[in-house]
């Protein structure tokens, strides 16, 4: 209790938190955040459209073990997450395309994963603090090399995002109709999984590989409560995701506290607010059914 | 390519001139999943402001032959053309109304998104250029199906009426060529039935589009209805209404007796529900 109480007392010292932000590592941590926030909020209103939450997840667990993996070689993290998640999301992509087994697809994959995971970790002689930053995450470790993957990572997806937008929210709010027009359905959902994949390889550096949906779903299903407009909701969830991220990273700094459980805390309020106000809108919304 | 003289030839096409392709133009068609077909030797042209109501019992292949219109699944054997160009995927030249489905009142999309992703869906990008011709179109499609007021609810909120009347203006939006409806009425109840099909039969002469309307169920529609394709068991019969609709025609159709009774401005169709749980058991012999 006394060492919450002492971190909660730091939480609002501002002193500590400026001293903070002069440094190299916190500042190059910012950025990644940064980069992992535009991406996260703009695919997080389709992730929620599709109903992929879970599939975030599942790959989200391959990241870890591909990130693992490279631990245990010696290898890049960012590298090994990425190659994880961009498996874990072709498979997913692949074997998953009938919505009625997706759910125990992803289950099976899931937990495989972890497991492997784990085991790779258990292998390793290294110390720990570094395995447990995987699955719960950490800023301290992200230097200048992976600033440079995680940005160009993220211009990546955005790119490719915009390229393939329209026909992906076609797809994802109409899929009969949009079928009807020739949208490719079968190329656009595994895409859409590896963008995905490749964006929850970058939460892995920061909120880490347990906590991403913190940054890829819940802004997403935040914005969904206030807005149906799916541009505004798009804009919405950029913002959500930059202001949990973001502002979780800068909270966690004078406490010294994990910087995953500021992010997850202020990406849930956000949802929380948005629902108030969302529920007094449906109600506002919803006429007398005579009025069609 | 040659001239069919059936008993098929449209009594209702005589309003509409021959200077134009005919919107659909089927010849020779013939569409099988392994060995038994689900029709064939189907030669069928619709015209410009043409209502033709396709029928027939599930599996007698009536979603598969829009499927087909839509380029989406080859023909077997002969040739589907779609305004004078073959049919493919992802045409302009055909607008697509689905059956109503409920959705999620949280699914971020409005009706005007809607009538939108119709108009542009299937291009690639963003959609950033041409914005204000886009909206003028969208108003304009909104406007015709008096689906303005709503057209920025979310479209989980709106009734099944008005959620089809949003997908008679998505479906229209590009003036198309070919309005294909595949059980648009389904899930609705009897006044909001004869509002959509009415809508869908008013805008397509209006814009001059021929329209396939798939259902199982003719009252609806018929006093709409300019020919029917029935399509039983691998055979099919085009005409009108009063051709088809007879006892004589359906009971040659099914193989079976069936009567065909008019009460009240009404057809009710008596013996088919039987004939096809005996298919099924005679296919499973």
């Amino acid at each position: 209790m006394n060492t919450l109480g002492e971190a909660l007392g730091k939480l609002f010292d501002f002193e500590v938190t400026a001293d903070l932000l002069t440094y190299p590592f916190v500042q190059q941590a910012l950025l990644a955040a940064a980069a992992l926030g535009l991406v996260s909020g703009a695919l997080a209103p389709l992730v929620v459209a599709r109903k992929m939450s879970f599939a975030v997840h599942g790959t989200a667990e391959l990241a870890f073990t591909g990130a693992a993996a490279a631990l245990l070689l010696g290898a890049s993290v960012g590298v090994g997450a990425l190659g994880g998640a961009v498996v874990a999301a072709l498979l997913l992509g692949l074997l998953g395309q009938r919505g009625s087994e997706r759910d125990s697809v992803i289950g099976a994959i899931l937990s495989f994963g972890l497991g492997v995971g784990v085991l790779l970790l258990w292998m390793n002689p290294q110390r720990t603090a570094n395995k447990f930053s995987l699955l719960v995450g950490q800023i301290v470790g992200v230097d200048s090399a992976d600033v440079a993957l995680l940005t160009g990572c993220a211009v990546a997806v955005l790119v490719v995002l915009a390229l393939v937008y329209r026909p992906l929210l076609f797809a994802s709010v109409d899929p009969d109709v949009a079928a009807a027009r020739g949208v490719p359905a079968r190329v656009l959902t595994p895409l859409f999984a590896v963008l995905v994949g490749v964006a929850t390889a970058l939460g892995v550096y920061t909120v880490g590989a347990l906590l991403v949906l913190a940054l890829m779903v819940t802004p997403g299903a935040a914005a969904a409560r206030v807005t149906a407009s799916p541009l505004v909701a798009t804009v919405l969830g950029v913002v959500f995701a930059e202001a949990a991220v973001l502002g979780g990273i800068v909270l966690s700094l004078a406490p010294g506290a994990p910087v995953s459980a500021f992010v997850t805390i202020l990406s849930f309020v956000i949802y929380l607010v948005c629902r108030g106000i969302g529920n007094v809108r449906l109600k506002r919304a919803t006429r007398p059914p005579a009025a069609a | 390519m040659e001239p069919t003289t059936e008993t098929s030839d449209p009594p209702a096409s005589a309003a509409a001139p021959d200077r134009h392709d005919p919107a659909v133009q089927l010849r020779g068609a013939r569409l099988a999943y392994g060995p038994r077909p689900l029709w064939e030797g189907l030669d069928l042209d619709v015209h410009p402001g043409e209502f033709l109501a396709v029928l027939g019992p599930n599996g007698s292949g009536k979603t598969s032959l829009l499927r087909v219109l839509l380029g989406l699944q080859p023909l077997s054997s002969g040739t589907a053309r779609i305004a004078g160009g073959p049919a493919r995927r992802g045409s302009d030249r055909i607008g697509y109304i689905p059956q109503q489905r409920s959705v999620d009142p949280t699914l971020t999309v409005r009706g005007s998104d809607l009538v939108g992703l119709g108009l542009d869906g299937h291009h690639w990008g963003v959609g950033l250029r041409h914005r204000r011709a886009r909206r003028q179109k969208v108003a304009r499609a909104l406007e015709a199906v008096e689906a303005t007021e709503y057209a920025r609810m979310p479209l989980g909120l709106l009734s099944g009426g008005e959620q089809q009347r949003l997908r008679v203006a998505q479906a229209l939006v590009s003036e198309p060529d070919v309005l294909l409806c595949d059980e648009p009425l389904l899930s609705l109840d009897l006044a909001h039935q004869r509002n959509v099909s009415r809508l869908i039969s008013r805008q397509a002469q209006q814009t001059g589009a021929a329209v396939l309307f798939v259902t199982h169920e003719i009252n609806p529609v018929l006093p709409l209805v300019d020919r029917i394709l029935y399509l039983v068991d691998g055979r099919f019969r085009i005409g009108t209404p009063d051709e088809v609709m007879t006892s004589a025609a359906l009971s040659e159709l099914y193989r079976a007796d069936v009567e065909v009774a008019r009460i009240g401005g009404r057809l009710v169709v008596t013996g088919t529900d039987e004939i096809d749980h005996h298919h099924v058991e005679a296919d499973a012999s």
